[in-house]
């Protein structure tokens, strides 16, 4: 514990800080552009500098280690004429273009500018143009701006892992440059973010607000189960962007581009008012029409007959008055797992926790020391799990194994096999890699949904968890075993036990039920990723489906009564994140027309067909949901889940596993009609990320 | 005046051969074997004794500096790299050795290796010097055959090898941390220090960089002794020193002379004297384009070694003494410089990156005297908001010249710019007559 003397001040700090972080501790600020705390050093900016003891010159305070009987001053003319000299160099050759900068407002160099700077330049020579950098769809480049931190190429060498980016020339010439292509990270959006200045911009957000306009909204997102943590801004009724916030276990600082730029689907293809379809068109209604057209529906129908099925967006409380008015109905057959996973199969309930969930918790994944992934493509599915485990590799000692589809996750992986039978080798202990987790002291396996939503998928489960047991990944203060989830619905819907109930039917059993005719009513939540084809024709041939969503998706198309219900930014609503923590999100904006929360619609339903649900407020909903589950009580904390038995011994199916994200910019229905995703959809998908004019920006 | 037998480097201009033959005439590899029986420690006291300063610029304690090495190995090798990417403008001693004395070179960096426990030895060889480094790989080859070098070098059971590494031509390679990215294969930008490169240098392992010449002066330093080589020159100021002259002089050259030579000898006995005699001398930069120059009235008895420039706000450098006389522009002079600091500048780090440029722009504009007299301060402050600001010492070199000039030219200056406002058209250099007014 170095201890120093900080302006006059003493104070211990940790070992191993830097200056620049022991003063921060002694709660002196310290001006930086180059420095950013997940990045490595480059210590070029200069703007840190502060005197040191006897040295004869200022010291760069990020590179310098705090050590003991330091005396550090941050307060004398010579630090103040540095910072004002650093600052006056970055500001020669920068445009000084605020009013029509994105940044704007939110600006790293305005805000030393106006602390550290001086009112004027001496600078009377013409300024340096630097040509844009074709960066793809997501990030616009005004590289004049550019004050060469590098924090932009520390961030995609380092933590995404693709090394795009670097600096050309030398001295007054110096560009950073990419390889005139798209930069192929889900996680570029953050280039925005780590950028000081307004040289990397939102390309979507260009020019369509300014920051101080904007109403700030703390959510969590829904496009992912991982619940990444973020800030929806908002002007109007119209969400302008989405950025990250802080959250060190779950997305730390970044977020991925999906969450952040998806947004712009919300504004399209909207549900923002019922619809009935008459002679086999939709024509649109009033709430009043929509709910007695149901009514009258389900007048003197078998509950035995009628199906629920929730989406991978839902939010738990309106899946839990889902639930409750299909146990009204008398229903047994919901389902909350729309890609057919075979997952928390236990008829009644949920099972173990601990069979369903991501245990060994994001942040855990740095202490593990194996990994062992099956069926997933965690970049796609999770990025930022993927972000995390990628961060565990670089800090050296950490072998990964796949089993499926070969996938570039940015950091080396040993694949083994393609399907189950390579597993139950694994699981037999042959092959090189289970010394590798014999070896490891903390091992981990992650189980994606590709290799659980298929027939076998419960034989999978059991063998999987067979292995984590042979290899000691369940132990007092270690469990190994992970499911990796890629709908913000999954655990919330498991944990409230949206699931058959007795004799009730699943996915499969509610579609096959369709077309044996035992299914008449199927009630879709969001489920719009299901092969509409199976609920039949029409209501006359097939299933009469009520579709209550907020996109014109898939489900809508199929449907015969539209309940038009909110976007995850419209409404508050507990999400449970495929660690099983339990997470609030709220509403940033209205929903947009009549449509309205989602669980107030089912609540107003459940009069209309005579079954009223005991709730009149989000309150008494969310009372109800700790009812059901106490887990809901417990925001924000993970716990351990308890161990036990999960899956079923099975034969298994040779087929190797398949891709859960075909297309990892069209998930939902909120990405499916995003613009912005469309066009990286285009650029990345097809492989025309190397395609730039370079004067297209 | 250097006595012959003192000279270290005997082959400087190339009158003998450079071949392995010829320098072992010249007393070349003679004793190595037992310099090694020194053992570690033994050499680096000697080395220590004999006060020997760095030869690449920064005057540094050789002896000290090797000291620097871990004494105890981690597993991790070691390394001793020789600078040889002699870029400063006006220097050209170490081509010299590369080019005429090669194996002394090779010998020094055996018993340094050995001193430092390193396992190998890379030579940076500037990327221009391409027949230097031919000559230089030649050399490596008829040691190796001659089993002076590689396993069990000279018989002394140590094993030891020597690469020569090609630069590709950029001044801030000659940096000693930037040398380590190029030769790593990485963009030659300086690094953070610390971590020093006695920790953590050449793939992150112990390293020490030299010049060249302070290797190769060592085997000899070694073979007679320190007392020999501090009984050279004056104390903390020792031995004997390559310098090259250049510029207005009768017969540029390079010569060997003792350390703490006075200016004025040096130049007139090995150069010929200034061009049109001592009279017509207008300034001289006494250690390559870094370090500020001089003008004629410190000429006059200045002494040219490290602390002697110290003391008159120069510096002693690479010893490349760049003389100018009366018809020079000294202005357009440094004005150029700054142009090569700007064009060498790594951009790396805010100050350099956007000073060099800067201090540039406003030079050029001094040199016709476009500007205004209270500019002449603001640039001096630029120079100053550079100096020691930078990751490394190339800020600071190219701050130096401007604010040489300013001390001492502030009257040329100042008289440009009030020419340029009362006749409208720029400064020449014919006015030459009035620097000399100012310089006085």
């Amino acid at each position: 514990m170095p201890k120093l003397t900080i302006d006059g001040k003493e104070i211990e700090v940790p070992g191993g800080l830097t200056v620049l972080q022991a003063c921060e501790l002694a709660g002196v600020e310290i001006p930086r552009f180059c420095y950013h705390e997940r990045l490595s050093v480059a210590g070029n900016c200069r703007m840190c500098l502060v005197e040191m003891g006897q040295a004869p010159k200022p010291i760069a305070s990020c590179a310098m280690p705090a050590g003991d009987g330091m005396v550090i001053r941050t307060d004398t003319p010579v630090v103040k004429k540095a910072r004002q000299g650093v600052m006056e160099f970055l500001l020669i050759n920068h445009p000084l273009d605020c009013p029509i900068c994105d940044q704007g407002g939110e600006c790293d160099l305005q805000d030393q500018a106006m602390a550290f700077g001086v009112d004027h330049s001496r600078y009377q020579e013409n300024k340096r143009a630097v040509p844009e950098k074709y960066m793809g769809p997501l990030i616009k480049t005004i590289m004049t701006r550019c004050i060469h931190c590098t924090r932009c190429i520390r961030f995609a060498t380092e933590i995404a892992g693709v090394e795009e980016m670097g600096a050309l020339n030398r001295g007054g010439h110096v560009e950073i440059t990419t390889l005139e292509k798209a930069i192929d990270s889900e996680l570029s959006g953050n280039l925005i973010d780590v950028c000081p200045v307004g040289a990397l911009t939102s390309r979507p957000y260009a020019f369509t607000a300014r920051s101080w306009e904007l109403r700030k909204t703390n959510s969590v997102d829904a496009l992912d189960a991982v619940g990444s943590n973020i800030r929806v801004d908002a002007r109007g009724r119209e969400v302008m962007r989405v950025l990250p916030r802080l959250h060190e276990d779950v997305n730390e600082e970044w977020i991925s581009d999906k969450t952040r730029y998806a947004c712009d689907g919300l504004a399209r293809q909207r549900l923002d008012r019922p619809y009935l379809r008459k002679d086999g068109r939709l024509r649109p209604v009033s709430w009043d029409e929509a709910f007695r057209a149901i009514a009258a529906r389900l007048d003197g129908l078998d509950g035995g007959k009628i199906a629920a099925l929730a989406g991978d967006l839902c939010d738990a409380e309106s899946m839990l008055a889902l639930k409750d008015l299909m146990a009204a109905l008398g229903s047994p057959h919901l389902d909350c797992r729309q890609d057919g996973a075979k997952i928390g199969a236990k008829i009644g309930g949920a099972g173990p926790r601990a069979g369903y969930l991501f245990n060994t918790t994001i942040a855990g994944i740095e202490r593990a020391d194996a990994a062992l992934l099956v069926g997933t493509n965690p970049r796609h599915e999770a990025t930022l799990v993927n972000a995390r485990l990628r961060k565990r590799f670089l800090m050296g000692g950490f072998r990964v194994g796949l089993i499926g589809a070969p996938c570039d996750l940015s950091y080396p992986v040993d694949t083994l096999g393609a399907g189950p039978e390579t597993l139950s080798e694994l699981a037999a202990g042959t092959g090189a890699f289970a010394e590798v987790l014999t070896a490891a002291e903390r091992p981990m396996i992650v189980l994606g949904m590709a290799a659980l939503a298929r027939p076998d998928g419960a034989a999978v489960l059991h063998l999987a968890r067979a292995l984590a047991e042979k290899f000691g990944m369940i132990g007092e203060d270690w469990n190994g075993f992970n499911l990796l989830h890629g709908a913000a619905a999954r655990v919330g819907g498991l944990d409230l036990g949206f699931l058959p109930g007795d004799g009730g039917r699943d996915r499969d059993g509610i579609l096959d039920g369709v077309h044996g005719g035992d299914i008449e009513v199927v009630y879709l939540l969001g489920a719009d990723e299901i092969d509409m084809a199976r609920l039949g024709p029409n209501a006359q041939e097939g299933a009469f489906v009520i579709y209550q969503g907020h996109h014109g998706d898939a489900g809508a198309h199929r449907a015969d009564v539209i309940l038009p219900g909110a976007a995850y930014t419209e409404k508050n609503g507990t999400y449970v994140n495929t660690e099983g923590r339990v997470q609030l999100g709220r509403l940033a904006v209205s929903p947009p027309g009549e449509a309205r929360a989602d669980w107030t619609i089912l609540r107003a339903l459940s009069e209309v067909v005579g079954q009223r649900l005991p709730y009149d407020d989000l309150g008494a909903l969310r009372q109800r949901l700790v009812a059901v589950n106490p887990v809901f009580a417990a925001v924000d904390r993970v716990e351990a889940a308890p161990w036990g038995e999960f899956g079923e011994q099975g034969k298994l199916d040779g087929a190797p596993f398949g891709v859960a994200v075909e297309n990892y910019y069209m998930t939902d229905p909120i990405s499916r009609a995003s613009e912005t995703m469309a066009s990286c959809a285009e650029v990345f998908g097809s492989g025309r990320a190397g395609e730039a004019t370079g004067t297209d920006g | 005046m250097l006595r012959d037998q003192d000279r270290v480097f005997t082959n400087l201009y190339g009158q003998d051969d450079w071949r392995l033959r010829a320098a072992l005439g010249r007393g070349v590899w003679d004793g190595t074997k037992g310099m090694i029986a020194l053992g570690r420690d033994g050499i680096v006291q000697v080395i220590k004794d004999s006060e020997l300063r760095g030869r690449g610029g920064a005057g540094f304690p050789a002896g000290l500096k090797w000291s620097f090495m871990p004494k105890e190995s981690d597993g991790r090798p070691r390394y001793l790299i020789v600078n040889a990417d002699e870029s400063e403008p006006g220097t050209c001693k170490d081509r010299e050795i590369l080019r005429n004395d090669p194996h002394r070179l090779l010998e020094g960096c055996l018993v340094a290796g050995f001193a430092m426990g390193a396992s190998a030895c890379y030579i940076y060889v500037r990327g221009e010097f391409y027949r230097e480094a031919e000559r230089l790989s030649q050399a490596i080859e008829e040691a190796y055959e001659a089993g002076l070098i590689g396993k069990d070098a000279c018989k002394s059971g140590y094993d030891y090898d020597i690469h020569v590494h090609r630069g590709a031509g950029a001044y801030i390679c000659g940096e000693e941390t930037a040398l380590l990215e190029s030769l790593e294969g990485k963009k030659g930008q300086p690094r953070l220090k610390p971590p020093f490169p006695a920790a953590m240098g050449l793939y992150g392992c112990p390293s020490t960089i030299n010049n060249v010449e302070t290797i190769a002066v060592a085997p000899e330093i070694l073979r007679r002794g320190a007392a020999w080589w501090a009984g050279l020159g004056r104390p903390k100021n020792t031995g004997t020193k390559i310098f090259s002259l250049s510029g207005h002089v009768e017969r540029p050259c390079t010569v060997e002379a003792v350390m703490g030579i006075p200016l004025k000898e040096l130049i007139e006995t090995h150069a010929g004297g200034v061009r049109g005699g001592w009279d017509n001398l207008l300034a001289v930069i006494p250690g390559g384009s870094s370090v500020p120059l001089l003008p004629k009235s410190i000429c006059d008895s200045v002494l040219m070694d490290f602390d002697s420039l110290r003391e008159v706000k120069s510096g002693l450098g690479t010893a490349a003494v760049i003389v100018m006389d009366k018809s020079t522009d000294v202005v357009a002079a440094i004005a150029n410089l700054s142009h090569f600091y700007m064009h060498e500048s790594c951009g790396q780090c805010t100050p350099c990156r956007e000073g060099t440029g800067w201090m540039w722009r406003v030079m050029t504009r001094m040199v016709e005297g476009r500007a205004g007299v209270a500019e002449i301060d603001s640039l001096l402050d630029v120079t100053y908001q550079v100096e020691g600001h930078t990751i490394c010492a190339l800020g600071d070199a190219a701050a130096w010249p401007i604010q040489g000039l300013i001390r001492h030219f502030r009257p040329e200056l100042e008289r440009r710019i009030i020419d340029y406002k009362t006749s409208g058209a720029p400064a020449g250099a014919s006015q030459a007559g009035a620097s000399q007014a100012a310089a006085e």
